[in-house]
């Protein structure tokens, strides 16, 4: 694993194509004395979903701001695409957030720009052409439907629409990993329905590296048990006891990793604490 | 109060000032880092110079107006009110203009950028904008720093002048002096170290009203009770430390000019 910075003019995601998307190495991080997580070792492959489950408080949303370099761990390491982020400085991690994606818990849009601008803000921060820009949006937001929505602010849209324009926001400049932060939390089952379908779209249409935050198991298992159709452009289930090879499952408990491994191992686990949370 | 409280709080100042001082260095320091965020700072310079330019304006014609009056009062008492004009330019350019515009900014700025900031972090606005690969110091610190300071420098011009104007209509409309002489008087006294200092102190007050509006924001923790919190201790902070400095330039100035 490299601990170099990164050359501005090299393709991050593959500088290390052997590498995995995201690596944690005993990774321990606290808070005004009190541990949140301690010694946390994973590791996402390229293309692999992971879908990070927990009780509520178990530092769920704090490892996804680990994965991006937005909180330091007090120990171990962490790796993105090859690059141990932990040693970065501030000013480093930034060309590699461009390869990353993070959908945050309460969308965290910028109440003061309109869609148009917060779909496009990385774009615009990169200079690009405003036709361009322009296109990718309209691109980006008719991939979660929203496409009649440019010119509205955040404060117009309901939450799974603002949920979707985070999305949209995440995806617009094609990262390579994305971190969805309970992006059907607070939602009602119709619309969180729709966010799934997203993800799994995601997924499925551009292979994605992804982490997903949720405390909703009937989201979990619906990720898993689902593909998508280019053809009717709709989810669909798949076969009866088959699930999806590329996704699998993180268990937080008590600061702790409890499980990680297939939905097969999951369902199948002895663990009592695993057994009463899937009950 | 217990030895430990004591140990904790000293602990937090000095963890508080060193912050401060971290968050004041970085963000200067982006001033020579690309990318340069220029509408930004147009952007800024429009909110907080045009957008104080009415209270400034009201606040330096009053305060050379009400200058004049009590001035006038008590000069009469020696028959030397011919030199109200005097006093109130001296007082205006060197002491009342800088600070009243600045305070009047700090309640009007540093309290607005505290509670814009500060609600941004607390709906994980900053944390959105580092992720998408932004530095807030860079697109939202510097150049809040850069346009209050430039715009202080013409605001307290406007205030000293206006502060003038006010002094003047009392003069000569209310106690029935002599325009030329209210005017001749007021310009005569002032020499080149009195513009100094008044023109130098606009510039510390900025930075103090900036970087403390700033600090405050950034540091917002606790919903938005954090940031009503975060909003009324920038306004004090940088008040108190305005006043502060204002003593501790005018120390230096006189000790440079004399005067």
């Amino acid at each position: 694993m490299a601990t170099s910075e990164i050359a501005p003019d090299v393709s991050l995601v593959q500088a290390y194509p052997d590498a995995p998307a995201l690596r944690f190495d005993n990774v321990s991080v606290g808070f005004e004395g009190k541990d949140v997580l301690e010694n946390i070792s994973f590791e996402v492959k390229r293309g692999e979903t992971r879908i990070l489950l927990g009780p509520a408080g178990v530092g769920k949303s704090v490892l996804l701001k680990l994965a991006n370099g937005l909180i330091k761990p007090d120990s171990g390491r962490i790796y993105v695409f090859g690059f141990e982020i932990t040693s970065m400085r501030e000013e480093d991690l930034y060309p590699l957030r461009d390869c990353i994606g993070m959908v945050f818990q309460e969308s965290a849009l910028f109440d003061s720009l309109t869609v148009r601008d917060n779909v496009g803000y990385r774009l615009a921060e990169d200079h690009l052409p405003e036709d361009e820009i322009d296109r990718r949006v309209a691109q980006a937001l008719c991939f979660v439907e929203l496409d009649h929505t440019m010119d509205k602010y955040p404060s117009e849209l309901s939450g799974g629409m603002r949920r979707r324009v985070a999305i949209a926001r995440a995806i617009v400049s094609r990262p390579s990993l994305i971190l969805y932060d309970s992006p059907t939390g607070g939602l009602d089952p119709i619309t969180s329905t729709t966010i799934i379908e997203l993800v799994i779209k995601q997924r499925d249409v551009y292979k994605t590296s992804s982490i997903i935050v949720t405390h909703r198991l009937q989201d979990a298992f619906m990720i898993v048990s689902h593909r998508f159709d280019c053809n009717t452009n709709k989810m669909e289930p798949l076969p009866p006891n088959q699930t999806d090879p590329q996704t699998s499952f993180l268990i937080l408990h008590q600061g702790r990793l409890a499980f990680d491994g297939s939905t097969h191992d999951l369902i199948h686990s002895d663990d009592p604490f695993l057994k009463e949370y899937l009950s | 109060m217990p030895l430990t409280t004591i140990d904790e709080a000293a602990k937090k100042g000095v963890s508080a000032v060193q912050r401060y001082s971290l968050l004041s260095a970085q963000a200067l320091g982006n001033l020579f880092r690309r990318p340069f965020y220029g509408a930004d700072l147009i952007t800024q310079m429009d909110k907080i110079g045009v957008g104080s330019l009415p209270i400034v304006i009201l606040t330096g014609f009053f305060t050379g107006g009400v200058l004049a009056l009590n001035t006038a009062s008590s000069l009469a008492q020696f028959g030397a009110t011919a030199v109200t004009g005097q006093l109130v330019s001296l007082a205006m350019i060197k002491e009342l203009g800088p600070v009243l515009t600045s305070l009047m900014v700090s309640g009007r700025n540093a309290s607005g950028m505290a509670s814009e900031l500060g609600s941004m972090v607390v709906t994980e606005q900053i944390d959105a904008m580092r992720a998408l690969g932004t530095d807030p110091l860079k697109k939202l610190v510097m150049p809040r720093i850069v346009a209050t300071v430039v715009m202080m420098f013409f605001l307290t011009i406007v205030s000293d002048a206006l502060g003038t104007l006010g002094g003047a209509f009392v003069s000569i409309f209310m106690l029935g002096q002599e325009a030329t002489q209210y005017f001749h008087s007021a310009y005569q006294t002032l020499q080149y170290p009195d513009v100094v200092q008044g023109l130098v102190k606009p510039l510390f007050f900025g930075f103090i009203i900036a970087t403390i509006g700033c600090f405050y924001g950034m540091n917002t923790r606790g919903g938005t009770q954090g940031v009503g919190k975060s909003t009324t201790q920038a306004v004090v902070v940088s008040s108190v430390l305005i006043i502060f400095v204002d003593f501790v330039i005018s120390k230096f100035m006189i000790g440079i000019f004399g005067r």
